[in-house]
């Protein structure tokens, strides 16, 4: 009878191999998902590139020529002092990138260890862990994000922790249900068998197979970072000018807008295509690795 | 049903508690002196002595933590450092416009995201589905407060239809509360789109059909009516995101809500205003959690409450 269940659950472990493949192959299908990835592609380039892009300092105000309309010498126009816009687009497509990879990079290394702690030991360990995840879920994210900056004062540094900080109790939820499943899986309870460190098997055999959401969860959780960041700079407790960031730009715009749309308009496009980026990325792995997690 | 009521209500009392402490330590953890923080700049020593005396910072923490559950249960939150008014007034005059804003903003969303998600199911790939799907990803992906300048942009300056901001009329009403769903709306969608999925390929949906009900009949009173509790879960759990926007629309159009209140009490270094204010938004989105599970008892006779 054993013997069964052991033949079923390899079957099962060739069917994972296979579907993973199986995963690209649906990856490269999805129209949505290709999009995704240009998109993304064409941001990192704008991001990486900007210097070359763009010639000139994106924060030197030039008084002569502020609030000029889009023309052939200013493409997007200027803002209020004068700057080029799209000079200020292509460097806050750094900004942004960097609050991404910041934001995310907090989130993942304090919420995977954790996650996997809770989940692996369970008992004690977790149910203290699940309480503090419960208490800083009893806050919507971005009330989290404007709480922490409230404490913690403004700046870039300060929006990365803040929106990092606030994305944690997220992946520790994540990691731990996909450890909850993983672990109770014959290939763990065979290493533990042999006699296995724990700290080896969280690391070589359950890590592996929780990556497709946590990955997943990373390209949405870009795309959020992007939205919160944009959001506080927006309020003018974010990123502080005279630092090119898309959310800061259309805050000083509100009071431009009235006679020269433009000044409002760009900026947002610029954050609305970085996030749509990563969303249908996202969602495109999502469907092809991960499709009953899908809402 | 009324032992799982007390049960349910009881259950909340820990997630308070873990927020009340979560902001009594925000302001412990504050660099200085919190004492000096809660004066604000201008307070001269001898205010900030007084208040460390009435505050009680002379005392062990977990006293403090006592005496501050004490005044919050006596709805005490302090005094603005900005206005110098009571914390707990001025909550309480913009709560109700930034709940008048949310409940419009979340019965739009529903009007629109609902029969989205069902028409982009009942036809699973076709053009109307991808169209359902993609504008939803659009609105995840369109930031709020653009959102509401571009609406502003046209409607009110251009087009002159509608006022920009402010409070009065129901017209004032219209474009913050568009800008707002806007954000739910698509999260609504996408849910209603893959629980009807769901329900359409049960059997009982079969049977319905083989019987030979009409498909209006089928899709609003067999499936519709099953898919409805992962719906109303997504409803609720979208509330904390409308609560996030609603900080944002309310900066835009200036609306004098709660959000408001947040932004501009960060903006002043206003902490106890910020404390409270944050701690009723908090509460809120506990208790909107709390009526969505209890509104499981309606919608499905199957969920028994033992």
């Amino acid at each position: 009878m054993t013997d069964m269940k052991d033949v079923d659950k390899g079957l099962e472990s060739d069917e994972n191999t296979a579907s993973g493949s199986r995963g690209w192959a649906k990856l490269k299908r999805n129209r949505a998902a290709l999009a995704g990835g240009m998109l993304l592609l064409i941001y990192l380039v704008c991001a990486l590139g900007a210097p070359v892009l763009f010639k000139g300092d994106p924060s030197a105000p030039d008084l002569m020529h502020s609030l000029s309309p889009p023309s052939r010498a200013y493409f997007l126009g200027t803002d209020e002092l004068g700057r080029s816009i799209l000079g200020r687009i292509l460097y806050g497509a750094r900004v942004s990138l960097l609050i991404a990879v910041g934001v995310v990079g907090v989130g993942l290394v304090i919420g995977v260890p954790v996650g996997l702690v809770s989940g692996y030991y369970g008992g004690k360990t977790d149910f203290i862990i699940q309480r503090f995840t419960d208490m800083m879920l009893a806050f919507p994210g971005f009330l989290l994000a404007l709480a922490l900056v409230a404490i913690l004062g403004v700046g870039l540094k300060n929006t990365v922790i803040s929106i990092g900080i606030s994305m944690i109790p997220l992946y520790i939820r994540l990691v731990r249900g996909c450890v909850l499943t993983v672990k109770e899986e014959v290939y763990v309870e065979a290493a533990r068998a042999c006699g296995t460190r724990d700290l080896n098997i969280i690391r070589r055999h359950i890590l592996p197979n929780v990556l497709a959401p946590i990955i997943i969860q990373t390209s949405l959780g870009m795309g959020t970072a992007i939205l919160f960041a944009a959001g506080l700079g927006f309020l003018g407790i974010g990123v502080q000018p005279p630092t090119p960031e898309w959310g800061s730009m259309l805050g000083s715009a509100r009071a431009y807008m009235m006679g020269k749309p433009h000044v409002a308009t760009f900026p947002g496009i610029a954050i609305f295509l970085a996030v749509l980026s990563f969303n249908l990325l996202g969602d495109g792995l999502r469907d092809a690795f991960d499709p009953r997690s899908r809402i | 049903m009324l032992h799982f009521l007390i049960r349910r209500l009881l259950s909340i009392v820990p997630v308070l508690l873990g927020i009340s402490l979560l902001l009594f330590l925000m302001l412990r953890m504050l660099p200085g002196d919190p004492a000096q923080v809660l004066a604000g700049q201008m307070a001269s020593p001898e205010d900030v002595r007084i208040i460390r005396i009435q505050m009680g910072l002379d005392q062990p923490l977990y006293i403090q933590y006592g005496v501050f559950l004490k005044r919050l249960v006596h709805l005490d939150l302090g005094v603005s450092a900005r206005t110098q008014n009571s914390v707990t007034a001025e909550i309480w005059a913009r709560l109700p416009n930034t709940i008048l804003l949310a409940v419009c903003a979340i019965t739009l969303a529903c009007m629109f995201g609902i029969p989205a998600g069902v028409i982009a199911a009942i036809r699973p790939y076709s053009w109307t589905d991808y169209l359902v799907t993609l504008a939803s990803l659009f609105g995840i992906s369109m930031p709020v407060f653009w959102l509401g300048l571009m609406l502003m942009i046209l409607f009110s300056i251009t087009l002159q239809w509608l006022p920009a901001g402010g409070i009065g009329t129901w017209k004032h009403l219209v474009l913050p509360s568009i800008t707002l769903a806007s954000f739910v709306v698509a999260f609504i969608a996408r849910m209603t789109r893959s629980c009807m999925l769901e329900v359409l390929s049960q059997d009982y949906v079969t049977t319905a059909r083989s019987k030979g009900l009409k498909e209006k009949v089928i899709i609003i009173k067999h499936a519709l009516k099953n898919a409805l509790i992962p719906i109303i879960t997504v409803v609720g759990l979208q509330f904390g995101l409308l609560l996030g926007g609603a900080v944002l629309t309310e900066t835009v159009f200036a609306w004098p809500g709660l959000g408001r209140l947040i932004v501009d009490s960060i903006l002043a270094r206003d902490y106890a205003m910020i404390q409270g204010s944050i701690l009723i938004f908090g509460l809120l989105y506990t208790l909107v959690n709390l009526l969505v599970d209890l509104l499981y008892a309606f919608v499905d006779p199957r969920v028994h409450y033992d």
